[in-house]
């Protein structure tokens, strides 16, 4: 595995959550998502190792002291039957989708390695999820699943919009985050507002919200 | 989800002021047993813009949404997730050999529609795509001269005030926009840069975001959410311009409000609507239905209408409803660049070039516009799993990027084609209405499009100076499903909007579009409704329309 990317070390986007940059709606909204981690009430507890092992192997955190928690949110949208707007004709309802992928997920690695899923060490459950996405898969619990489907289009899907969606992927990746409504003046390449971090040059961590 | 969708608001007497945080404006009230001149389905780019022009006009008018109305000011989070309230979420199916993506990708539910989250794009149509058939030999024609449909731009593009530049390149030439061009971003120079250098026209794109204030609603602050709904009223949606003025004529709007079916007597003609709202079953008496629920929702509740004159579902009697759905091209080409762009700054698509809609010494038909572009990260993350299959580390690392990206994407026209459609499937939803099935398949038209567009668009990211470019395919908007056009055996409406089976009838949103074009739909669906909205007045004059006592 390869390290995790750096690009903007110090960089912290809740530096400016006292600022304009955040109206009371988006505070409310993301102090929400990080002091409130669902609680597991939909998958079973052996369906809930498979599906933290496979957030883990989506994206990969081996670098936080606190990953952003990705699990408890899956499981949250389907409790709450959270669906996108597409069912894939391919693939059953969402809340099946989930429970027959994990499933299937589960019976390929035992399959291909004889152990469960979550048990494998980590370049192997990639690999595994790499095959499973060229379609490449011998559990006889796929039937009339499509793999890449499955996995591209619900699951990762589904795993990736979770992570992205939390403050500290936006530090990651140096995006400004919530900019309402005081927003930019300047949009040109190279050129940043007074409000803007500096994200070229590392900086002391500013303190987190209180 | 934390704040999520709030309850019924349009009720008593009071509908939401948008432009405040938690006040109201008054609203004229119907009771269900009164006979309403015009009831809407819809409440987006085409019924939204219906329920003002009608109101207007003197009719008395009831508007139906099935989503909530919100007030962007309190409602409206920097936050992606949060902010999936604004779609069409139930489950629809998505079939066929290239099967589309629904929900955030072109389905909102909301009053003021898809609207609420809408890029802004505002382009007209080419004249000659109103006579595709005869002039440039594909699709069909429109039933529609061309000098009409620009009168009508000329008419929403102020309604809106869009931003614009003086001269815009391509086209017959015209006025300037009602409000002064904004300044390009980074990621807009960046098409700049490789249109230059390919010798090819580019421009600020016409966007609706207001560059001045405009009573009160501020100008654009650039902070880049436009696509998930705009928290400071800047970006003129139907929810803030139409909307409002609808209300203020003394129309009527109903949120949180479902219709599932037209009811129809044994003459054949629309009496009333049978709708879902505050946890039970309603009927409203109408003379006349207007039916706005775009491409899949019109179809899914004409083909849920059947009657005693209307057997196969309202205004199917040729079995045209819900075929020749269109979508357009949505491929794109990014690249890293040397400099910081930081694409999320601005609406996502201030440049565009329209060069492929105009040039016609190519090898296929229609056209296509490119727009740069500035996704927030989950769209863009999610737009590498799917069309890459990136994970792990390889998508940290490459979102890792993600401030010296740029990207060019296409809005390429998609030929209309009548196995591309929308049936009711056996499957029902939690009302127990049928859940729609879409069937789609791109022909070998629609993909030389795609080809030709990420050739050309590679070629101007490289003149642009990036570099380790990939591609992604997708699709973008809803059109056509129920055809306007010339005969009852070629089309579901007629020039008017009005069915050719059911004359108290009429449809005015993006399904009665007989082609896409290649420029984003939403101009050309207030324009056409603005028209629509002006021949049953001109209808109603000449004594030629039901109206209520």
């Amino acid at each position: 595995m390869t390290d995790a990317p750096r690009p903007y070390p110090g960089y912290d986007v809740l530096a400016k959550w006292d600022t304009p940059s955040w109206d009371a709606i988006t505070r409310e909204v993301v102090a929400h998502r990080l002091d409130r981690v669902p609680e597991r009430r939909f998958f079973e507890p052996a369906e809930w190792e498979t599906l933290a092992a496979l957030c883990d192997t989506v994206l990969p955190q081996p670098d936080r002291e606190r990953p952003i928690p990705l699990a408890p949110f899956v499981d949250a949208a389907m409790a709450e039957d959270r669906t996108t707007g597409t069912r894939w004709a391919a693939l059953p309802t969402m809340r099946e989708a989930w429970r027959r992928g994990l499933a299937a997920i589960d019976a390929e690695a035992r399959a291909v390695y004889g152990r469960r899923f979550h048990a494998l060490p980590a370049d192997a459950r990639e690999s595994l999820l790499r095959a499973i996405d060229d379609e490449d898969v011998r559990a006889p619990e796929w039937r009339d699943l499509p793999p890449r489907r499955l996995f591209r289009h619900v699951l990762a899907n589904e795993i990736v919009r979770i992570y992205y969606a939390h403050p500290d992927a936006w530090s990651e990746i140096g995006f400004g985050g919530p900019a309402s409504p005081r927003g930019y003046v300047r949009l040109s390449a190279n050129r940043r507002d007074a409000w803007e971090a500096d994200l070229e040059r590392p900086k002391r961590r500013s303190e987190r919200r209180k | 989800m934390t704040r999520g969708i709030p309850d019924v608001r349009a009720t008593e007497g009071r509908a939401p002021d948008v432009f405040s945080r938690d006040g109201w404006v008054p609203m004229r009230s119907h009771r269900d047993g009164e006979d309403v001149d015009f009831a809407i389905v819809g409440t987006g780019a085409g019924g939204g813009v219906m329920a003002a022009k009608l109101a207007e006009a003197g009719f008395s008018v009831v508007a139906f949404d099935a989503g909530p109305f919100f007030r962007p000011l309190a409602d409206f989070a920097s936050e992606e997730r949060e902010q999936d309230k604004l779609y069409w979420t139930d489950e629809r199916i998505s079939d066929g050999r290239d099967p589309i993506e629904l929900g955030s990708n072109n389905s909102g539910r909301a009053v003021g529609g898809s609207t609420v989250h809408f890029q802004m794009v505002a382009l007209r149509f080419r004249p000659e795509w109103f006579l595709a058939r005869s002039a440039l030999g594909y699709g069909r024609d429109w039933p529609v001269d061309w000098r009409e449909m620009w009168r009508a731009y000329d008419e929403v593009e102020d309604a809106l005030k869009i931003a614009g530049p003086v001269r815009y390149p391509w086209g017959p030439r015209r006025g300037r926009y009602p409000y002064r061009p904004h300044e390009v971003n980074a990621s807009g120079l960046v098409l700049a840069r490789g249109a230059e250098a390919l010798g090819v026209g580019w421009a600020p794109c016409p966007i609706a975001t207001l560059s001045a204030p405009r009573g009160r609603a501020p100008p654009c602050v650039y902070r880049g959410f436009c696509k998930i709904g705009c928290s400071t009223n800047a970006k003129q949606s139907i929810l803030n311009t139409y909307i409002p003025r609808a209300l203020a004529a003394g129309a009527e709007v109903r949120d949180l409000a479902m219709v599932a079916r037209i009811e129809t007597d044994a003459s054949g003609r629309a009496t009333g609507l049978h709708y879902h709202r505050g946890g039970e079953w309603r009927f409203q008496q109408t003379r006349n239905v207007v039916v706005a629920g775009y491409s899949i929702e019109t179809p899914r509740l004409l083909l849920n209408s059947a009657g005693p004159a209307h057997r196969h579902g309202l205004a199917n009697a040729e079995g045209l409803v819900g075929r020749e759905l269109m979508v357009h091209v949505n491929d794109a080409v990014w690249g890293t660049m040397e400099d910081e762009i930081r694409w999320y700054k601005g609406p996502p698509s201030m440049a565009v070039t329209e060069h492929w809609n105009y040039e016609d010494r190519k090898d296929f038909h229609g056209g296509y516009a490119i727009m740069s572009q500035g996704p927030l990260p989950t769209d863009f993350a999610t737009s590498m799993v799917g069309n890459l299959g990136a994970f792990g580390m390889d998508l940290r690392r490459r979102m890792a990027g993600y401030n010296h990206m740029a990207g060019l994407k296409i809005v390429g026209e998609v030929m209309p084609d009548p196995e591309n459609r929308v049936t009711l499937s056996d499957e029902t939803d939690a009302l127990g209405l049928p859940v729609p099935r879409i069937t789609f398949g791109y022909g070998e038209n629609d993909r030389a499009i795609g080809r030709h567009a990420r050739g050309f668009m590679s070629e101007m990211l490289r003149a642009a100076g990036a570099t380790d470019l990939f591609e992604t395919t997708g699709t973008a908007h809803l059109m056509g499903g129920c055809p306007m056009g010339f005969s009852p055996q070629d089309s579901v409406v007629d020039a008017d909007g009005r069915a050719w089976s059911c004359d108290n009838l009429w449809i005015c949103d993006g399904s009665v579009m007989p082609t896409g074009g290649g420029v984003n739909p939403s101009l050309t669906i207030m324009a056409n409704s603005a028209r629509i909205g002006h021949r049953i007045r001109a209808l109603a004059a000449r004594g030629e329309l039901a109206r209520a006592a």
